[in-house]
């Protein structure tokens, strides 16, 4: 599959890519930081690859942290089955085109009893094949530090979050008795078992986001650009009506709209938007007049009030 | 940012539906600076939350169905302005919101045409040393937030120190609530004028007092000339898009070391953001502790082959020789080294219950270095008077005076001169918690019996000390043999330092 922005072959050193903007530099300058602290610091890291834009960013700045040597610790997915066809394809060739190591994990549990998003609801499925299914993986790989891409501007709870994010052995966060954190001297000390979720892009927002990808001309997965598609109307939201295991209910049609996806999650509970935009100025322009949040989109975010805060005190992302 | 604030206000029809959220601008944004962090102090009682809100609401940074969970959340707790309870929208934590109390740092984004902002927010009254210099620690200004009708109180003289110890340069003073005085004049300018004293006590000169209505949006981002036609001084959000970011590339090179990079026997590079000064291939560099010399020839990073790196870059270094670096250690420039000892004086501030205990050992880290020391608490900032009172403990939320000893080198510059190079933590073996924030004052040397025939001894003392010791009687008989000079602490350190040699 061709991936949408093809990146240069082995980068020419002597690029005559526009520098960053002072905003963007910054940016990019403290999340490298933190990417050789947790490196360094750590005895296994592993970072979480979600296929999504902000997972794309994450993983070029681990490439850049650590240039002219590899990303000196492994991606791991956990990969719910019910992802979007083309976020599997894109990983798959991302992968190969960079020499990665990658780890992916299907919650056994959910597979046997078949755990699906519309047998068990939105909430036990996401705790299911998303909070327990990474517990599973990181237990597994025995991992001290995990990274994320999660940012402080997309919802309240993660506003409060340090840069290293302490949980106990069994993954819970504690938000009442966090770490201080001060300047950018992170303490990265834990005991067996103790680890830390790193979150080097705490604090760039979802502008600051595409703007990155515009300019650093990082490859995304094609879903996030406006095109026909065909899709079903379900719980208020426009799904999309690609994967054969998607029963249409008494009621509903399937039909072709323009849209795009502001963020990528599992299929059946990730809204569209109707949207024309086809190229990263495009979607700038309109991420600058949207009068909704990205996670308006997202299902699992609706399910209670605090519901976010929740699933992260029981060991989500 | 000149719309009168009125032309901001939200619509919404009787059943509370929003019908018009204020219009989007669709300029570009262009960042031709790096994101200014600031720190806003103040409680709840002096409109902190509305003040923050109404940043974010004006500034867009607020989505609709943000707002909606808002407007479900808070149910009825609107304001008479149709405004949501922009304290819900701030306070994230369930607890924060069955308690309706702020418990931590937060962070919060927006951004206007010219700048984007990064806020630490940190709770007015429980624990405020603590989430204050936690907040203070990365902010470029301080917004310090009064009630008109109060004035200045206690806590306020509290903030601005605390600001003022962390080492932020810049003041702006928010006297809230203003339409509540009638847009009172000689009211402002008043509170204004104590603030300026206030400030000039503490060694700040940059100092800004706006009066604003946060909850009404005057001279927030919108300018309320309409009710204050006395007042043509900026709005809170133009004096953030002018103040300045702290950089510190005026001083020495510094290159605290995070990882040596070896994807094969042909490369070896030194991993690490610049924290001071800036460097080019050819510049002489020195390695501490070990103190051996070499000179840059690279500059490497994932883009191209850099001519020069200045303070903030991450980048790849490499020596034109084999020598012995590895994660800790620091690399600067050799013509401006900062200070190695085993023994500093610094400020910090306790961070946890069981505060900091006499002769205890903890850990250090600065930077990307981690070493043991042992604190002795010397003195304590009595913040209502703003004198340091002896002490041998600091509880939590003090502020101390302590005395580090190390069983090896410690590389630091005073935190005057450097805020990355000058700033540990500290953190407690048994908990592995961070318990202390800490600023490097300056280099300790163990003197003793310096009585030599036809020497003389240069003193540097805290400018208290100063004052008890020339008053005594002893002093005073021999005044005319002493030479005395008022210089900052920085300074005093560097010419001792030279002294030294």
């Amino acid at each position: 599959m061709p991936l949408t922005h093809p990146e240069t072959e082995l980068h020419n050193p002597q690029s005559t890519k526009p520098p960053l903007d002072p905003h963007l530099k910054a940016l990019e300058n403290e999340a490298i930081h933190i990417f050789r602290e947790v490196a360094a610091e750590f005895e296994r890291p592993v970072m979480l690859y979600s296929i999504g834009k902000d997972s794309s960013v994450l993983l070029h700045l681990a490439r850049k942290a650590f240039y002219p040597g590899r990303v000196p610790f492994p991606l791991l997915h956990v990969n719910t089955g019910w992802k979007f066809a083309e976020m599997i394809a894109f990983r798959n060739e991302i992968v190969k085109r960079y020499d990665l190591d990658l780890i992916e994990h299907v919650n056994p549990r959910g597979a046997a009893e078949n755990v699906t998003p519309f047998s068990h609801g939105s909430a036990l499925y996401t705790d299911i094949m998303k909070t327990e299914a990474l517990r599973q993986a990181l237990d597994a790989g025995q991992y001290d530090a995990a990274f994320g891409g999660a940012r402080r501007d997309e919802e309240a709870s993660r506003a409060k979050e340090r840069i290293y994010s302490f949980r106990t052995p069994d993954h819970r966060w504690d938000p009442r008795n966090q770490r201080p954190e001060l300047w950018n001297v992170y303490n990265g000390m834990v005991r067996k078992g103790e680890s830390v979720r790193a979150f080097p892009l705490s604090n760039w927002t979802e502008v600051d986001i595409w703007r990155y990808i515009q300019a650093e001309d990082i490859p995304i997965v094609p879903l996030y650009f406006a095109k026909k598609r065909p899709v079903v109307e379900r719980d208020g939201m426009m799904i999309l009506a690609e994967d054969p295991r998607l029963e249409l209910l008494p009621g509903e049609t399937k039909r072709e709209e323009v849209i795009r996806f502001r963020t990528l999650g599992c299929f059946p509970l990730t809204g569209a938007i109707r949207s024309e935009a086809t190229s990263l100025d495009d979607i700038i322009s309109e991420l600058e007049t949207a009068t909704v949040s990205e996670r308006q989109g997202r299902a699992i975010d609706r399910d209670q009030s605090g519901s976010m805060e929740k699933k992260k005190r029981e060991g989500y992302f | 940012m000149t719309a009168p604030a009125t032309a901001n206000a939200v619509q919404e029809d009787a059943a509370g539906q929003v019908l018009a959220f204020p219009a989007a601008e669709t300029a570009r944004a262009t960042r031709d600076s790096r994101p200014l962090r600031l720190i806003t102090c103040g409680s709840v009682d002096d409109g902190k939350s509305t003040l923050i809100g109404r940043l974010l609401w004006d500034t867009k940074a607020v989505k609709e169905d943000q707002a909606a969970t808002l407007r479900r959340d808070s149910s009825g707790k609107q304001n008479d302005l149709g405004l949501p309870d922009f304290a819900l929208l701030l306070d994230g934590l369930q607890a924060e919101r069955e308690q309706g109390i702020t418990i931590d740092v937060a962070y919060r984004y927006f951004s206007t045409d010219r700048r984007s902002f990064i806020v630490a927010d940190t709770p007015g009254h429980e624990q405020y040393t603590r989430n204050m210099a936690t907040g203070a620690s990365t902010a470029d200004l301080a917004v310090l937030l009064v009630d008109a009708r109060v004035g200045l109180l206690e806590q306020t003289r509290r903030h601005a120190t605390i600001a003022t110890l962390m080492g932020i340069k810049q003041f702006v003073l928010a006297v809230n609530k203003i339409d509540l005085t009638d847009y009172d004049r000689a009211r402002f300018e008043q509170i204004s004028h104590e603030f300026r004293e206030l400030a000039l006590s503490l060694g700040v000169r940059q100092v800004t007092a706006i009066p604003l209505s946060a909850l009404k949006g005057e001279n927030v981002v919108y300018d309320g000339r309409a009710s204050m036609p006395w007042y043509d001084g900026p709005t809170l959000v133009e004096v953030l898009e002018l103040a300045t970011t702290r950089s510190s590339q005026t001083v020495g090179f510094r290159l605290p070391v995070q990882r040596v990079s070896r994807p094969g026997e042909s490369f070896r590079g030194y991993q690490g953001t610049v924290a001071g000064g800036s460097v080019k291939p050819g510049d002489s560099v020195v390695i501490l502790p070990s103190g051996m010399v070499a000179n840059v020839t690279k500059i490497v990073t994932f883009d191209l082959v850099r001519n020069a790196a200045v303070a903030g870059d991450a980048i790849t270094l490499v020596l034109d020789r084999q020598v012995d670096v590895s994660r800790g250690d620091m690399i600067v420039a050799i013509d401006s080294q900062p200070l190695t000892g085993l023994a500093f004086d610094a400020q910090i501030v306790a961070l946890q219950a069981d505060g900091i205990q006499p002769g205890k050992r903890y850990w250090l880290k600065s930077g990307s270095r981690r070493q043991r020391v042992q604190v002795q608490p010397a003195s304590q900032l009595d913040l209502k008077t703003g004198k340091w009172e002896p002490a041998e403990q600091l509880p939590m939320n003090a502020i101390g005076k302590v005395h580090l000893a190390f069983d090896e080198q410690a590389i630091f510059d005073p935190y005057e001169q450097n805020r990355t190079t000058g700033a540990f933590i500290l953190i407690d073996p048994d908990t592995n918690n961070t318990v202390a924030g800490g600023m490097i004052t300056a280099k300790r040397s163990a003197l003793g019996g310096i009585h030599t025939e036809d020497a003389r001894v240069i003193l540097s003392l805290p400018a208290d000390l100063a004052d008890q010791l020339m008053a005594t009687e002893l002093f005073a008989a021999r005044r005319e043999d002493a030479e005395v000079r008022r210089v900052s602490a920085g300074k005093a350190s560097e010419i001792i330092d030279t002294i030294d040699g």
